[in-house]
């Protein structure tokens, strides 16, 4: 295929995130020249690694990489592009106040099975019925959304395989699937566990970049969700020189394949020609035509900003205006000049994640406060310390925090500005309490907030999955009924970033699935 | 006036301005809501108030017709994203009827826009539509406003309401040509507070014939239907109700939301809501615009030919074929379509009807069957009726786009 008259490419991919580059590559495998356009000056969107004081260096919004694929990573050949990995496998521990961390983690039951043995029993129970209903939603996740109603044999087709996949669970974890599905963490935790740190860790992977608490219905469906990416053999990952390692390898990756990259090139507009895209236009005026357009951007900045209303239905608009994105996850950095001290943790611990969540109803307090625009003093907190594996975040001696922090409102009462200081302390008062000699060694700090994640990185709400993952905003409906397939209802325009189906999280799925439907579409 | 302390469920009908001056001339107290209003069906008589439609000028209150400002710098773009017609082609002084849809390409409602300003607009609807215009505005700098409360209508109808609004002192009135509006001064009782009184007057109207429609401010609402029945008192001029409107508008073949097609939005039924395509509307809908809402689907529509039309009836013998089913043949084995709206037409004389039917039977000189009901000193009786498919209006008179208009 050749690119459409006056148009030197065929395919424009607007933002270089891990899902713009991600479908830019599998769009030029797929016989496209395509040119990525990012604004900012580094690729990566939100998945960089930037310097926040002299000589550290962290990984800006997500820390460690578990959901992304293996299949993905082959198929993009990503180790050969330079990604390599610091720490595999990491441990993750729950911090308790009176120092019994509890180390546990689906290969590594002893340290819960000292602790409470029936809790152990049933962790292990639950782990392999997790991977049963993963291995079943796994295939959900690589596809593109059925219509309802339609003819089409393909969304046909869809609808029955996906029904089949969950059939062949068998009456009893189909049951249990049916049962769960719009079910709240808390009281199903409640059903399996008795230790409340066991149920605050696992309460906290329900939770985490969503603004949702664990007693809000659908968050068993995001822990589903979560599992479902990797069938339910989740490995935490650290990336050497952090995520923004691997938009460099992605970034690598698409070169390779022909995608020519421009940075500091932002979009100002999709340029539209009787209900067809023709190209973009860019801040500074310059016009590139092509007749595809693929948005990274998120649904709100995509269909509100880039393409407009006035190329829209006004009911698609509304269903896009009222699309949930506000983002409640905050990153604080801190520079440390020494290796911070937990007592009662071992060295090996540290180089995992470290879980600040004591018990389920720890986290839902913390969540009752951000949904009245105001932040609790006791948050819950996932903190890495990832120049524990990787040296070269730090200078010699010194180690980098990394934390991010539920829940800090995107709106806050009296303004982010008054409340900065306030909300950097109570994240470090909290983290004192179990390393006491942690302020004393605080060089520099960072605190971003997800209006500062919504203004650096361009995404509306500054929510990591750019919408909600909640049941109304998933699969079939998301980002919204009537753009679900990846395409917008103006031709050559379509969705390729964590606002789609499958959704955020450094999953890359969501471009890959774009560009095969942008492929199906255009043949 | 309604009171914000009382639940809505107790708050009266709202009376319009004209209420007063109605209510003394109502001989029945036939009273009907309408869009929170109290309004009047009949005033004496259904057949003396229609043909003052015809043969003379006739009085409606329409202050009930629910009316919106639109104004902003995005005024145009709103309404050209907003509205199936050409918005671009309207400028200050002109009016144009149109309609507007949902996502899906079904009808929401039809109205009229007037352009008051280049950044300044009126739009009057049937029901009303803050919610999706509202909806319709995100993304565009524009201001709504509802401001039906606060402008008085009255529509002046009849081939001799030029004439009428002229001995009221209109001066200029005759130029006004259809679908046109100005501001104009309407001389009030020389007795009453002002002399001169300040309308908006738009060449508009329900019935297809000659005629106006007034817009006032609501203090000003009886000096003028006081002026215009004064100078209207030896010239068989009428008030009249929403019953004789109805038999003019048939006659005339314009639409009734309610009657002849329910608003997208307030449909509970799958497939009973309409498109401007099934509804014979397909002039008012410009697909060489630009992008307006629902133009995708009525595209796909237009692609595969709608599936029914409405159309003008021509139905044997003289019983309105009022709620018939149609059929194909006089057997009444195959169902056709059903009759949306019907009425003896004085003026015609022609048995007229708005019909939904098949499009396999829409061309003009088409053949249906009516099944009609009729109660003949309480015995009913069934009658299968043949009805004719003819064009609409039924009823033109050249009168109606004449300007100047006859002097009579």
């Amino acid at each position: 295929m050749s690119p459409a008259r006056g148009s030197t490419y065929d395919c424009i991919v607007v933002g270089g995130g891990h899902n713009g580059l991600v479908c830019a590559t599998y769009l030029a495998r797929g016989g496209r020249s395509v040119l990525l356009l990012e604004a900012a000056e580094q690729l990566g969107g939100a998945a960089v690694t930037r310097e926040f004081a002299p000589g550290f260096s962290v990984s800006a919004c997500a820390h460690l990489l578990h959901l992304m694929p293996a299949a993905l990573r082959r198929e993009l050949d990503l180790a050969r592009h330079g990604l390599t990995l610091a720490g595999d496998d990491v441990p993750s521990t729950a911090l308790d106040t009176d120092g019994r961390h509890l180390t546990f983690g689906p290969r590594d039951l002893g340290g819960l099975r000292a602790r409470a043995q029936a809790d152990a029993d049933s962790y292990a129970a639950w782990q392999a019925q997790l991977q049963r209903l993963a291995g079943a939603l796994h295939p959900v996740l690589s596809t593109t959304p059925p219509r309802l109603g339609n003819a089409s044999w393909r969304d046909r087709a869809t609808l029955l395989g996906l029904g089949l996949g969950v059939r062949r669970l068998g009456r009893s974890d189909m049951r249990e699937l049916l049962r769960i599905g719009a079910m709240c963490v808390h009281d199903l935790l409640e059903e399996h566990f008795d230790l409340p740190l066991l149920k605050g860790a696992l309460a906290l992977d329900a939770v985490l970049g969503s603004n949702l608490g664990p007693r809000s219905p659908g968050t068993v469906m995001s822990l589903l969700y979560r599992a479902a990416a990797t069938r339910g053999a989740e490995v935490l990952q650290q990336p050497r020189g952090g995520l923004g390692a691997l938009s460099a390898a992605l970034a690598g990756a698409a070169r390779a394949a022909g995608v020519e990259i421009r940075t500091g090139a932002a979009v100002a507009r999709i340029s539209v020609r009787e209900d067809r895209a023709t190209g973009v236009v860019l801040a500074t005026g310059e016009e590139i035509a092509a007749g595809t357009v693929v948005s990274n951007a998120d649904p709100k900045t995509t269909f509100l900003k880039l393409l407009g209303s006035e190329h829209l239905d006004a009911g698609f608009v509304r269903r896009v205006a009222q699309l949930r994105a506000r983002g409640v996850a905050a990153k604080v950095h801190l520079a440390l000049e020494r290796l911070p001290e937990f007592p009662g943790l071992g060295a090996a611990a540290l180089r995992g994640r470290l879980l600040v969540a004591p018990s389920s109803d720890y986290i839902e307090r913390a969540y009752n406060h951000s949904k009245y625009g105001e932040f609790s003093t006791a948050p819950m907190l996932e903190v890495t310390v990832p120049s524990m594996a990787d040296a070269g975040l730090a200078p010699p001696g010194a180690h980098v925090m990394s934390v991010i922090v539920q829940y800090a409102p995107h709106t806050i009462t009296g303004g982010w500005d008054a409340q900065r200081e306030r909300f950097t302390a109570a994240v470090i008062d909290t983290l004192a309490a179990y390393a006491p000699g942690l302020r004393a060694s605080i060089r520099a700090s960072e605190l971003l907030t997800p209006a500062d994640i919504e203004q650096q990185f361009r995404i509306s709400g500054g929510h990591w999955h750019h919408a909600e993952l909640a049941l109304d905003q998933f699969f079939m409906v998301r980002p919204v009924a009537g753009a679900a397939q990846y395409h917008a209802p103006v031709r050559g325009v379509f969705l390729c970033g964590a606002g789609c189906h499958p959704g955020g999280g450094v999953m890359g799925l969501a471009g890959r699935n774009a560009a095969r439907q942008v492929l199906r579409e255009a043949a | 006036m309604l009171t914000e302390s009382e639940p809505h469920y107790r708050q009266p009908l709202r009376k319009t301005p004209f209420h007063e001056r109605a209510r003394a001339l109502s001989q029945l107290d036939s009273f009907i809501p309408w869009s929170g209003y109290t309004t009047v069906d009949v005033f004496t008589s259904v057949e003396q108030e229609y043909f003052a439609i015809r043969n003379a000028a006739s009085l409606y209150d329409l202050t009930p017709m629910v009316k919106y400002r639109v104004a902003g710098p995005d005024a145009l773009r709103f309404l050209n994203r907003l509205m199936t017609r050409d918005m671009r082609k309207l400028t200050p002084g002109k009016v144009a009827y149109t309609v507007w849809c949902n996502d899906e390409g079904h009808l929401i409602d039809d109205g009229t826009v007037f352009c008051l300003a280049p950044h300044e607009y009126r739009v009057c609807t049937a029901e009303w539509q803050l919610d999706w215009f509202r909806a319709s505005a995100i993304g565009f700098d524009v201001e709504l406003r509802e401001i039906t409360e606060e402008v008085a209508a009255l529509a002046v109808q009849g081939p001799t309401s030029c004439r009428l609004l002229r001995l009221a002192g209109v001066a200029g009135i005759e130029r006004l040509k259809p679908f046109e509006h100005g501001g104009f001064e309407l001389a009030a009782d020389p007795a009453a507070a002002r002399a001169a009184v300040p309308i908006m007057v738009s060449r508009t109207g329900f019935t297809g014939d000659l005629g106006y429609e007034l817009w006032m401010q609501p203090q000003d609402a009886e000096a003028v239907w006081d002026a215009l029945m004064e100078v209207g008192r030896t010239r068989a001029v009428r008030p009249i109700g929403s019953r004789a409107l109805n038999i003019a508008r048939i006659e005339a073949g314009f639409i009734l939301p309610k009657a002849d097609f329910v608003s997208a939005e307030h449909t509970l039924y799958l497939g009973t809501e309409r498109s401007p395509l099934e509804l014979g509307l397909a002039w008012l809908v410009d697909f060489h615009k630009g992008h307006f809402t629902g133009r995708r689907a009525l595209l796909e529509e237009q692609r595969r030919g709608p599936r029914r039309l409405l159309v003008g009836l021509d139905v044997e013998g003289t019983k309105p074929a009022h709620n018939a089913l149609l059929y194909t043949e006089r057997s009444g084995r195959r169902e056709a379509g059903s009759v949306t709206s019907a009425t003896w037409s004085p003026t015609c004389k022609r048995n007229l009807a708005l019909a939904l039917v098949d499009a396999s039977c829409s061309a003009t000189g088409s053949e249906v069957w009516a099944d009609i009901y009729l109660n003949r000193e309480l015995v009913w009786e069934r009658r299968m009726v043949r009805a004719r498919v003819v064009e609409r209006p039924f009823f033109a008179p050249t009168r109606r786009r004449a300007t100047p208009p006859a002097d009579y």
